[in-house]
């Protein structure tokens, strides 16, 4: 098994991919997190501490396990749902009580937006409780709070998706909230609504915005948050770095 | 490379990498062949919003003899003929395209690729490699001519009617 691995790993076409290359010397090891465009964004080193439970309590890594959960069942969940009036809603009950597996991905993903809301706020107090998000790491606190804005977009956003009256009240009301804005608020409710009331063009407005614009501006921001870690020391673990 | 880890106490004897490997490798597969079944299980639709293949096609004294009426919608010609009356698919065998028909060329022809037929469905030319199936048609309680376009006669039958 072991050997079939280190001939594979010396084929001409596994190295055109991995250009790293085979070796267990730290220089290898190093290239290898260094020339993956996906563990590049990580250390090639990290605290033995800083993977400590008590450290993070996995609080970030659990977030984006949430918002991984919620891309692969929210782009299956796409696949039966039309954003339209009133189709939304039948589509829903569909995904409910007609297709295979469908209540289960729509309670996963329910479930797991929840999770993300609290495990969110829950990884930011803990950033800021530990110190965490003092210098060099205050920019990416910033970051960090754009991503809580946008994890509420998105949850927001979706809210009006089942297109039920729970979906409808709610965002009746919070495009009412948005409207309070001094001087523009009208002005951003419309832009929003795509109208004057909640209506088919709010409901595609909302579901753009869900499946498409928040979350590719949250996956640049989750990008740029990764890298920070790294490029701002690595996890903070509270300790003096040792000499 | 020498170990440089430093020693430290396991919480789990007889736990080691290895055995983590497999367990985690194994769990993952387990998942991946549930993820798989579940996943072909949703993308198959369990109910299907599509005009049913059994089409309505009213009484059959709308169709006086020697007509013949294209229903491109439906994707079918009811056809009045010496013998009786018939439905033939519109669809072309090629690759599907809706045919028209040509009165004043006494033939379907299909637009796409320029396959052409006799109103019995027989080929005259072009890449259409079977002859334009008939449909089976029936009159139904009502008296009305019912066309199934799901089911393709393997022999010639009409519908025959009082003049």
């Amino acid at each position: 098994m072991n050997s079939l691995y280190s001939r594979l790993r010396g084929t001409a076409v596994w190295r055109s991919v991995f250009r790293s290359g085979t070796g267990d010397t730290n220089l290898h090891r190093s290239l290898t997190v260094q020339q993956n465009i996906f563990l590049h964004l990580a250390s090639v080193k990290i605290r033995r501490r800083a993977l400590e439970f008590g450290v993070t309590w996995y609080l970030g890594t659990l977030s984006m396990a949430s918002f991984v959960i919620l891309v692969v069942t929210g782009v299956l969940l796409m696949l039966y749902y039309h954003p339209s009036v009133p189709q939304a809603y039948a589509d829903m009950k569909d995904l409910q009580f007609v297709v295979s597996a469908g209540v289960f991905l729509r309670n996963l993903h329910r479930w797991a937006a929840h999770a993300m809301v609290v495990l969110v706020f829950a990884h930011m107090f803990k950033v800021f409780y530990r110190g965490a998000y003092r210098p060099p790491r205050e920019f990416n606190w910033v970051v960090g709070v754009m991503l809580l804005l946008l994890t509420l977009f998105l949850s927001y956003t979706g809210y009006l998706l089942p297109w039920d009256q729970l979906a409808f009240w709610a965002i009746t009301v919070g495009s009412n909230i948005i409207s309070a804005v001094p001087a523009m608020g009208a002005k951003i409710r419309f832009l929003m609504l795509g109208g004057h009331t909640v209506n088919a063009n709010a409901l595609l407005r909302f579901y753009v915005l869900h499946c498409v614009i928040l979350p590719l501006i949250a996956a640049v921001f989750l990008a740029v948050h990764f890298w920070r870690i790294r490029k701002d020391g690595g996890l903070y673990t509270g300790d003096k770095p040792r000499e | 490379m020498p170990d440089q880890t430093p020693h430290v106490e396991r919480a789990c004897p007889g736990c080691n990498r290895r055995r983590f490997t497999t367990a985690g490798v194994g769990s993952l597969a387990i998942a991946g062949i549930g993820s798989a079944v579940f996943g072909y299980e949703f993308l198959s639709p369990n109910a299907l919003y599509e005009p049913s293949p059994i089409v309505d096609a009213g009484k059959p004294e709308r169709y006086p003899p020697g007509s013949v009426t294209p229903d491109a919608q439906s994707g079918l010609y009811v056809v009045h003929g010496p013998e009786g009356i018939y439905a033939l698919s519109a669809v072309c065998t090629h690759l599907g395209c809706v045919t028209a028909w040509r009165p004043e060329l006494d033939m379907v022809a299909c637009p796409c690729h320029g396959s052409k037929f006799h109103i019995d469905g027989v080929k005259i030319e072009g890449p259409a490699p079977r002859p334009l199936p008939w449909l089976k048609a029936w009159l139904n309680d009502e008296g009305n001519l019912m066309i199934d376009r799901s089911e393709a006669l393997t022999r010639k039958q009409y519908v025959r009617v009082q003049a």
